[in-house]
């Protein structure tokens, strides 16, 4: 059953099992604001113009908590763009991006991963003269040694942060099977490897959704193999995900709902099947069909 | 006789040199570590040196500042505070631009404080300078060498510190951002971190390294005025760090010595050979100079004399020091 409580002064929507729950959270809406908030993400008719380019033409979706997203399109649909607009990478033309319950439109990019949306770039961008170990360590939000008096006034306490974070490092680097090149700079990994460098970053920050951008872009097939395994366990585990991707397949094995953008525009959103016997989707993908016949 | 002659040239080589060593450690860190591309960086410099001057300095009676005779330290730390503050609005200002705009802007207002350094007599005494500034340490020994190779002991545990903090906070998990942000800024926002604050952080550490620098030379020569800090000096110390090894601070002393080197070299060399009515006109062979060695350096050898070195936080390994 899906509800409308009183959350800090706004009113949300959540999906409650049955009324006398509904009725016995009634006093613990802050607790309901949490628990039940179906959407991790709302975007509400976001238009992003570049100079005359509308590149995203008020497009409204929806994230649910818990699912893997795909988003799919034509070359230029407005993918990425709407991407960097959730992320905070530049202002928007106008709309409205509530993620977690929260309005997070104005935020910039560094505000809006601190909230716990983080995103990879459909082009890698390790942070190519440092470590794989130190792409890494560098991510989690809030560290003491990233105050410059901290160094010289709490050394000890600073020391043993950066031992936590080096052992929750490795444990991403093992579980992405990067460990054997921790030591190795961002900028020598094979495209592959960058990618899951990249998850890596995402899963060092505790996000509660990760945005990927073409994860499996020039991936070799084994590899892509072990990048669609990492994303359906941390799925499991409770991380919701939101990907563009242009491979089919990986997008109709993993992901559910899918959405399909054309033009700035969402075109359609469904499960795999539907989406792949949609006439309209095949006419965006594939150019218009005549209709007339010549 | 002769042997003592060329100490204590060898002396006051060094103590000159260390004034660009300072300095170019300072803009290290801003251009080396975080690609800061800071060309106002005698402004900082003179910002520091009339701190100090003006702290430190006796009574002049047509000014409406000075005369506060206060300890050479209290100087230098005034020095650093002070030019801190200064870096910290300019940077407030001027961080957001785009690199080349930031170069433009920090240029504007170095010369700018240079103008301020020429016309402010109240303040500066203007093209007169501020004369009889007091020097540390001066009243152990009669002998001026023994002052100048005490001086030069202060210079060098004062590059000591500065180059052991820097050292010791870039491989922080301050530094480390510090680099992340160098490599890609745009990540580096990604991944949640305030670019805007640390660059600005960068710079005021590296600006107030310039004062320090300039409060050590204006307590060394004892005189200053607004010659002292032309343009030409910001391009001098950019040099020094591009033939030292931009990113690495070692580097920055080498190239910092070996530039002022060749300056004073061609220096002697212009004044020796040179006729004296040509004199003036021939020491603008001395920019020369110095653009054909930094042209040549790019050509040949654009990672420097000490190529930069890859660091790594202390934390930030496999297997750490004491661990199996």
């Amino acid at each position: 059953m899906i509800f409308f409580i009183n959350c800090k002064g706004k009113l949300k929507e959540v999906a409650i099992g049955s009324r006398s729950k509904a009725i016995f959270f009634y006093n613990q809406s802050n607790y309901l604001c949490q628990k039940f908030t179906i959407h991790m993400l709302k975007v509400e008719s976001l238009v992003k113009d570049f100079g005359g380019l509308r590149a995203v033409d008020g497009t409204s979706f929806e994230v649910k908590k818990g699912t893997i997203t795909g988003l799919i399109g034509p070359n230029g649909a407005g993918k990425t763009t709407t991407f960097n607009a959730i992320a905070g990478e530049f202002p928007i033309t106008s709309g409205r991006i509530i993620f977690d319950g929260e309005d997070i439109t104005p935020l910039p990019s560094f505000k809006t991963f601190r909230r716990g949306l983080v995103r990879t770039f459909q082009i890698p961008k390790p942070f190519a003269g440092m470590t794989v170990l130190e792409n890494l360590m560098m991510v989690p939000k809030g560290q003491l040694g990233e105050s410059f008096w901290n160094n010289w006034i709490r050394p000890k306490a600073v020391m043993e942060e950066e031992m936590r974070i080096r052992d929750e490092a490795v444990k991403v680097m093992e579980f992405l099977n990067l460990i054997q090149v921790a030591e190795e700079r961002g900028g020598n990994l094979s495209g592959g490897q960058m990618k899951l460098l990249e998850l890596g970053r995402a899963l060092m920050s505790d996000p509660k959704m990760v945005m990927l951008d073409e994860p499996g872009a020039g991936v070799n097939p084994t590899l892509l193999g072990e990048i669609v395994e990492k994303i359906a366990e941390l799925n499991r585990r409770g991380l919701t995900f939101l990907i563009i991707e242009h491979n089919m397949d990986l997008i109709m094995n993993l992901c559910d709902p899918i959405l399909v953008m054309a033009s700035g525009q969402m075109l359609m959103q469904g499960s795999a099947s539907e989406v792949q016997n949609d006439a309209r989707v095949l006419e965006a993908f594939l150019g218009g069909v005549a209709e007339d016949g010549s | 006789m002769e042997l003592l002659g060329v100490v204590s040239f060898l002396v006051f080589f060094l103590i000159q040199s260390s004034f660009f060593s300072l300095t170019s450690i300072g803009l290290n860190i801003q251009w080396g570590f975080t690609g800061l591309f800071n060309v106002g960086i005698a402004g900082f410099f003179a910002v520091g040196a009339y701190t100090s001057a003006i702290m430190t300095g006796p009574h002049y009676d047509d000014t409406l500042f000075g005369g506060y005779d206060l300890p050479v330290p209290v100087g230098w730390l005034g020095a650093i505070v002070v030019t801190a503050f200064v870096a910290a609005i300019i940077g407030y200002i001027t961080l957001r631009l785009r690199e080349d705009f930031l170069a433009i802007s920090t240029f504007g207002i170095a010369v700018s404080i240079q103008l301020i350094a020429n016309n402010m007599d109240q303040l500066t005494r203007g093209p007169e300078g501020l004369y009889s500034l007091p020097k540390p340490l001066e009243d152990l020994s009669a002998s001026p060498l023994v002052d100048n190779i005490l001086y030069l002991g202060v210079c060098i545990g004062v590059i000591g510190l500065v180059y052991w903090g820097f050292e010791r906070i870039l491989r922080s998990p301050w530094g480390r951002v510090l680099r992340a942000i160098r490599e890609d800024e745009h990540a580096a926002m990604a991944m949640g971190k305030n670019v805007f604050a640390f660059r600005l952080q960068s710079f005021i550490l590296g600006s107030a390294t310039m004062g320090l620098a300039g409060a050590l030379y204006a307590n060394f020569i004892g005189f200053i005025s607004p010659t002292d800090f032309l343009p030409i000096f910001t391009i001098q110390i950019f040099v020094m760090v591009i033939v030292g090894g931009s990113g690495n601070n070692l580097g920055a002393i080498v190239g910092s010595v070996v530039m002022w080197g060749v300056w004073s070299a061609s220096d002697s060399l212009i004044a020796a050979v040179v006729s004296p009515d040509f004199q003036t006109q021939a020491a603008a062979a001395r920019i020369v100079l110095i653009g054909l060695i930094l042209v040549l350096m790019l050509l040949y050898r654009p990672q420097g004399l000490l190529p930069e070195k890859h660091i790594v936080s202390a934390a930030g390994r496999m297997k750490l020091k004491g661990e199996d």
